[in-house]
């Protein structure tokens, strides 16, 4: 593969922030992203990911702080004076050109040789496997063909940055995966620093070298998808991260971060991620995979089922307490609901947080 | 990682907090135009409403161009020939256009029909004007043809009178008033129509209980602006009318004092009052829309 | 759509079928008689003239002047079409794009000049114009004609910029175009379509603005429409084929473009796109 980045070492996001308005507004977010890396800002929406990466492009002004691309400053110049390649969420293709137009359009306003950028868009082209669309319009491409004629076109102008905001959330669920093993590739082939955008956190963690998790417009963890998804630092990146029960709870014991809570007289045993008085309330999470059909008695929380749904290799319930705490369970039987149940759990899947309220 | 919240160094500056108010240059933009519809529009309308209070004659007092309008029955009579010509075309023209309008958009291909009815629009009153003092008069078509059929024994007198006012008024505005209503009609979602069929309307409850409560608001719009294009009548009531007499408007008095009497004064104390009445019928009529339905007409979706 | 087949509704259809042809005959035979009478030698008391000649044309030539009548026509209709185009277009672009305080009346501002009648602003506006001395000049005619004209373009141009994606704007921006090249690379091929439409608009209306021009043209500033206006004012003066062989020109003026202008827009925008704005 001739396309070849630009060389640099690290973007350097500084105590970035942006003061208007409640919402998009981004508070202190710093950051620092090595050459050849894929990071993923991951949060719902409102969490001021989407505002980062429009900061970064040059989209929106900062209000505070600096970024840098190794030892220049960025964050004053125009958008068009970064150089970034950008992916769009709804790929933002100019309608009135055609696919090799689209993608030579960042070489073109570079005012690159007609050979060579004949031969760039070859290349990308071929990257993204388009070969035989190139004289169609945007209008005449499948949402998939779309996506990669964008990807195309932010990476034929060599950028040191690659920025994609939220690039499969416009494309059904099959097109979505199989667009999301491309991004792999490509970003495989060329080893292009990313930073992507999605409030999907299989993406994040089936993409990213590095997550950073964001909401209120600050940043809540960041981390290997490994490290996010078995040890989430706080209950709503834990809640991100699938942990969808939460029960609340208090805390009888703990001992060097191995808690003990009373839900409801059940006692859950796992793993304190904060600080954790006895007596405190507290919140135990759970994933709906872990949670287990068992026999009454014992340690186990006694539910009833409200609803069963069919899923082919398993059933997904949910079911409430006996003191109203709603949670998901999966089951590889049906339970008739407004049946009784019994649920347990191992303990070194429960996670153990601090009630912030 | 930094996560610990501190101060910013530096508050926004004065350009950040426009642009946050929504002032920047792209805003700017906005300048150009409205400075010069300011300048050409509203400071007009302002000088002279100012001069409408200065008569020519310095020693009268300031309402003096408007006692003299309201005492001079050769002036204050043109509001009642003008609407005596105006509010009778409106409504002949809305009364037409709605069955019509209800007709065409059922119609595949509007677009002949639409473009044959815009014809007058864009030929405009002048040219109208002198068509009709042809077709009209005792020699022309309309007459012969009459006389032909043996509708009439001798020609009927359409010109320099009412009548020639009249009839232009409804060929330049029927147009307009049916264009209009038709981008109404077509503008609701058939599926209420639908609806309301299977639930057991007919077709005139239908138009009643489901089209004319949705329509009620376009409809009063639809008026006003037909009724104040038919207020300002003054090419074809010159030209077609009797502009001495029963057709003069009261654009000729506006027109008479400026051009003829070179009274500025007056003749903007008489566009204002033709401003006044006009916004007068059109608030009327916009109040009472108050009392209709006013939303989507579309639908779930709208 | 419902169709109903009972014997009343296709009575009621026909009726209203009747109606619609009896309003088009008599606005045919209208032109017709204009174009007959141009044509015709003596037509008195019959169905048709006498003979048929083309010299009325060629009197009415000289007669009215008619070459420089039209080379002021399109002199004027040309710089209104581009004068309300610049302004008209970066307006739209501004009020498309941007919310501001005080929005609503800017655009109300671009409203009242579509909605109060050319003669009730006229009157004040010549009187200014004759205060400060355009009256009766070929830019004050100019001044006059873009009253309307700009704002028409503002809000036939608004909805099809708000149609353009800003992210393709944004896109252009990341990758590498200035504001000029963004113009000239992207907004320009996009908003051709809508800025051809909305000036083809603008032309048709010019040409047939008849009472602007009329309360601020001088002799040497008149169009045709107001040339024709004072011929049919002092019938009498000339022949009235004269007069109608000067009333074909003006319409074949006005229908080319129009003609032209149908093409790409759909003709009740001529009426309704700017005429609706205040139902909203």
């Amino acid at each position: 593969m001739t396309i070849a980045l630009s060389q640099f070492d690290e973007v350097r996001l500084d105590h970035v922030s942006r003061d208007f308005g409640t919402l998009n507004a981004l508070r202190d977010v710093s950051l620092t992203i090595k050459r050849g890396e894929f990071v993923a800002l991951l949060g719902p929406s409102g969490c001021g990911k989407s505002t980062t990466l429009n900061c970064i492009a040059g989209l929106l002004p900062v209000t505070g702080g600096s970024i840098w691309l190794d030892k220049s400053r960025v964050d004053t110049l125009k958008p068009e004076e970064r150089g970034f390649g950008m992916v769009f969420q709804n790929y933002a293709l100019f309608p009135h050109l055609n696919v090799r137009q689209n993608i030579g359009f960042g070489l073109k306003m570079r005012g690159t040789a007609r050979v060579e950028m004949e031969r760039k868009i070859d290349e990308a082209l071929a990257l993204v496997r388009l070969q035989g669309q190139e004289h169609k319009l945007p209008g005449q491409l499948s949402g998939g063909q779309q996506q990669r004629v964008a990807i195309a076109r932010a990476i034929v102008i060599e950028p040191p940055l690659v920025l994609m905001d939220e690039p499969l959330s416009n494309l059904d669920a099959k097109l979505r995966l199989e667009m999301r093993a491309e991004i792999r590739r490509i970003h495989n082939e060329l080893g292009a620093t990313t930073i992507y955008v999605t409030h999907d956190q299989d993406e994040a963690l089936s993409l990213a070298d590095r997550i950073v998790v964001l909401r209120d417009g600050m940043i809540r963890q960041v981390g290997s998808p490994k490290e996010l998804y078995e040890a989430p630092a706080h209950l709503d990146v834990a809640d991100f991260m699938g942990f969808r029960n939460k029960l609340k709870g208090k805390v009888i014991s703990n001992h060097g971060g191995h808690a003990v809570i009373d839900v409801e007289g059940a006692q859950f045993r796992g793993l304190a991620r904060e600080d954790l008085p006895v007596g405190t309330s507290a919140f135990v999470a759970i994933r709906p995979d872990d949670l287990m059909l068992t026999e009454p008695g014992g340690n186990a929380l006694k539910a009833t089922v409200e609803t069963i749904e069919y899923r082919g290799r398993e059933f997904v319930g949910t079911a409430r307490s006996s003191q109203g705490a709603d949670f998901v369970f999966r089951s590889h039987h049906s339970v008739e609901p407004g049946g009784s149940i019994h649920l347990t759990v191992a303990d070194e899947r429960v996670l153990i947080f601090a009630d912030q309220a | 990682m930094h996560s610990t919240f501190h101060a910013s160094q530096h508050g926004p500056t004065l350009r950040q907090r426009l642009a946050a108010n929504g002032f920047d240059a792209v805003t700017m933009l906005v300048l150009p135009a409205a400075l010069f519809l300011v300048l050409l529009f509203i400071y007009p309308f302002a000088f002279g409403l100012v001069l409408s209070f200065e008569p020519k004659n310095t020693d009268a007092s300031w309402l003096a161009n408007y006692s003299r309008f309201f005492a001079d029955p050769f002036l204050y009579e043109t509001i009642a020939k003008t609407l005596w010509l105006s509010v009778p075309t409106t409504l002949i023209n809305l009364f037409l256009a709605v069955p019509i309008a209800f007709r065409v958009r059922l119609m595949r291909n509007q677009r002949i029909l639409t473009a044959i009815l815009v014809l007058p629009i864009t030929l405009g009153t002048v040219l109208v004007a002198e068509g009709l003092l042809n077709y009209l008069g005792p020699q022309g078509w309309l007459n012969r043809t009459l006389m032909t059929i043996g509708l009439i024994d001798q020609p009927v007198r359409l010109l320099h009178n009412y009548w020639g006012v009249f009839i232009s008024l409804l060929l330049t505005g029927f147009p307009f008033t049916f264009l209009l209503t038709l981008s109404y009609v077509t503008g609701i979602d058939p599926a209420l129509e639908q609806a309301a069929a299977t639930l057991g309307a007919g077709a005139w409850q239908r138009f009643r209980h489901v089209y004319l409560p949705l329509l009620m608001p376009g409809f009063a719009i639809t008026f006003c602006l037909s009724f104040v294009q038919a207020f300002s009548v003054f090419p074809s009531a010159v030209l077609l009318g009797a502009p001495a007499g029963p057709t003069r408007v009261i654009s000729i008095a506006a027109y008479q004092a400026a051009f003829e009497e070179y009274d500025y004064s007056m003749a903007s104390a008489i566009a204002m009052i033709m401003g006044f009445v006009q916004l007068a019928i059109v608030v009327a009529v916009l109040a009472s829309r108050g009392l209709f339905y006013r939303g989507p007409a579309s639908g779930a979706k709208g | 759509m419902i169709r109903d087949t009972t014997i009343g509704a296709k009575l009621w259809a026909t009726a209203v079928w009747a109606v619609v042809g009896f309003f088009i005959l008599n606005l045919f035979a209208m032109i017709g008689t204009v174009i007959t009478s141009s044509f015709g030698t003596r037509w008195l008391g019959t169905w048709l003239p006498a003979g048929w000649t083309t010299r009325w044309y060629s009197s009415a030539w000289s007669e009215f002047q008619l070459g420089d009548v039209l080379i002021v026509s399109f002199q004027v209709v040309g710089l209104v079409v581009l004068i309300s185009g610049v302004l008209g277009v970066t307006a739209a672009y501004a009020l498309a794009r941007r919310e501001f305080p005080g929005k609503r009346l800017v655009m109300l501002l671009f409203l009242l000049p579509l909605l109060i009648p050319p003669i009730t602003f006229g009157i004040p506006l010549a009187t200014v114009l004759y205060q400060t001395g355009l009256a009766g000049t070929f830019w004050g005619v100019v001044a006059a004609n873009l009253v309307p004209t700009v704002p028409f373009v503002i809000l036939v141009m608004i909805p099809f910029i708000e149609q353009i994606d800003p992210k393709i704007e944004a896109a252009a921006r990341v990758f590498g175009a200035n504001t000029f090249k963004l113009f000239i690379h992207v907004l320009l091929p996009l908003l051709l379509p809508g800025i051809l439409a909305s000036l083809l608009l603008v032309l048709v209306r010019t040409i047939a603005m008849f009472e602007l021009t009329f309360l601020v043209a001088g002799p040497t500033s008149q169009t045709l429409v107001v040339a024709l206006y004072y011929a049919v004012f002092a019938a009498g003066v000339r022949a009235v084929q004269s007069i109608d062989a000067m009333a074909v020109i003006y319409m074949a003026t006005t229908l080319i473009w129009l003609l032209v202008a149908l093409r790409f827009v759909n003709p009740a925008q001529i009426v309704t796109r700017a005429k609706q704005q205040p139902a909203h």
